[in-house]
């Protein structure tokens, strides 16, 4: 099983089409990975899949950048 | 059929325009799920559906309730799967000269044939993002475009349903997902019987050619948009009014 860090990481590169190495944890989906708005509503759906959970939407606001979404991801889950 | 085996949601499936528009998509292959505002209306639907051998049924929904299209949502996906074409035509009007419209009348209306609009795209939006494949096609009027004494609250609707598309085609076009209005003129169903015989008259003298249109004739056209035939085509609104009003 890996590690969530490198299962929200391979969501991320698929989602928005980058390569996993660019994916960094300081990288913001919109600033350093080329995310626009839809993308970024699109990877939070992927990331609900992913971890069977529910975002609210004002939590989904706040993840935005690869660590904010692994620390979620982290802090939600048992 | 590029509908063929795709699931297709239609609001007020029960008579007139939604029930054509339901047949239509169903006879092209599409397995169809219609909604009415009651248990028997909904079973109705089923029973009509059955004796066309098409696939899918009718369900009961509320499309003021959120809770209600929820759960309609989830049903749908663990029977047949996520929706892929969504046609919003459930619709009401309460006419009224504005100068004597009640709060009741003018909310009613708003409630079903505007905000019902966006509580189905977004329920179903998720499943068409996925998929990168959707198409959501609403049912106005030509009164949205015309105007029409004693309809300002539905007038507000039609036109609002244009709008709503046009923004939602721009946010959603990139995923594969189309957007659309159609419009119709004077169809001969149960909302347009309810018109006096003077406003009829006063309606056949507008329209070019000469009659009412008939339900199929505006199914034909969201079947249309509905395939692949119609993929280029998104945040347009359709007019099929038989000339009644030229865009």
């Amino acid at each position: 099983m890996s590690s969530i860090e490198e299962r929200v990481k391979k969501i991320v590169a698929e989602q928005l089409g980058v390569k996993e190495e660019e994916v960094k944890n300081e990288a913001s989906f919109v600033e350093d990975l080329g995310a626009d708005s839809l993308d970024t509503v699109e990877l939070v759906m992927a990331l609900e899949e992913e971890f069977e959970t529910e975002i609210p939407d004002d939590e989904a606001e706040k993840i935005t950048t690869v660590q904010l979404a692994i620390d979620y991801v982290n802090s939600n889950l048992d | 059929m590029s509908v063929k085996d795709k699931v297709a949601l239609v609001t007020g499936a029960s008579r007139g325009i939604g029930a054509a528009i339901a047949d239509q998509l169903g006879e092209s292959g599409a397995t169809v799920i219609g909604t009415a505002t009651s248990e028997a209306g909904a079973e109705k639907i089923s029973a009509r559906f059955a004796e066309k051998g098409i696939k899918g049924c009718g369900k009961m929904l509320n499309v003021n309730d959120a809770d209600s299209v929820a759960a309609l949502l989830k049903d749908i996906q663990a029977e047949f799967g996520a929706p892929a074409i969504l046609v919003n035509n459930a619709g009401i009007t309460k006419d009224n000269l504005l100068m004597r419209m009640s709060d009741e009348e003018w909310f009613d209306v708003i409630n079903t044939n505007l905000s019902a609009v966006y509580r189905l795209s977004k329920a179903c939006l998720r499943g068409m993002m996925k998929a990168r494949w959707g198409r959501i096609i609403n049912i106005s009027s030509v009164v949205g475009s015309m105007g029409n004494a004693g309809q300002s609250n539905y007038a507000a609707t039609k036109a609002g349903v244009g709008g709503f598309a046009r923004a939602l085609a721009k946010e959603v076009g990139s995923r594969g997902i189309t957007v659309n209005t159609v419009a119709p003129g004077f169809i001969d169903t149960d909302m347009t019987k309810e018109l006096s015989e003077e406003q009829k008259q006063l309606m056949l003298s507008q329209i070019s050619l000469g009659r009412l249109g008939r339900p199929e004739e505006i199914a034909a056209v969201v079947a249309f948009l509905a395939g692949d035939a119609g993929g280029y085509i998104t945040g347009d609104t359709i007019h099929v009014n038989g000339g009644m009003y030229m865009a």
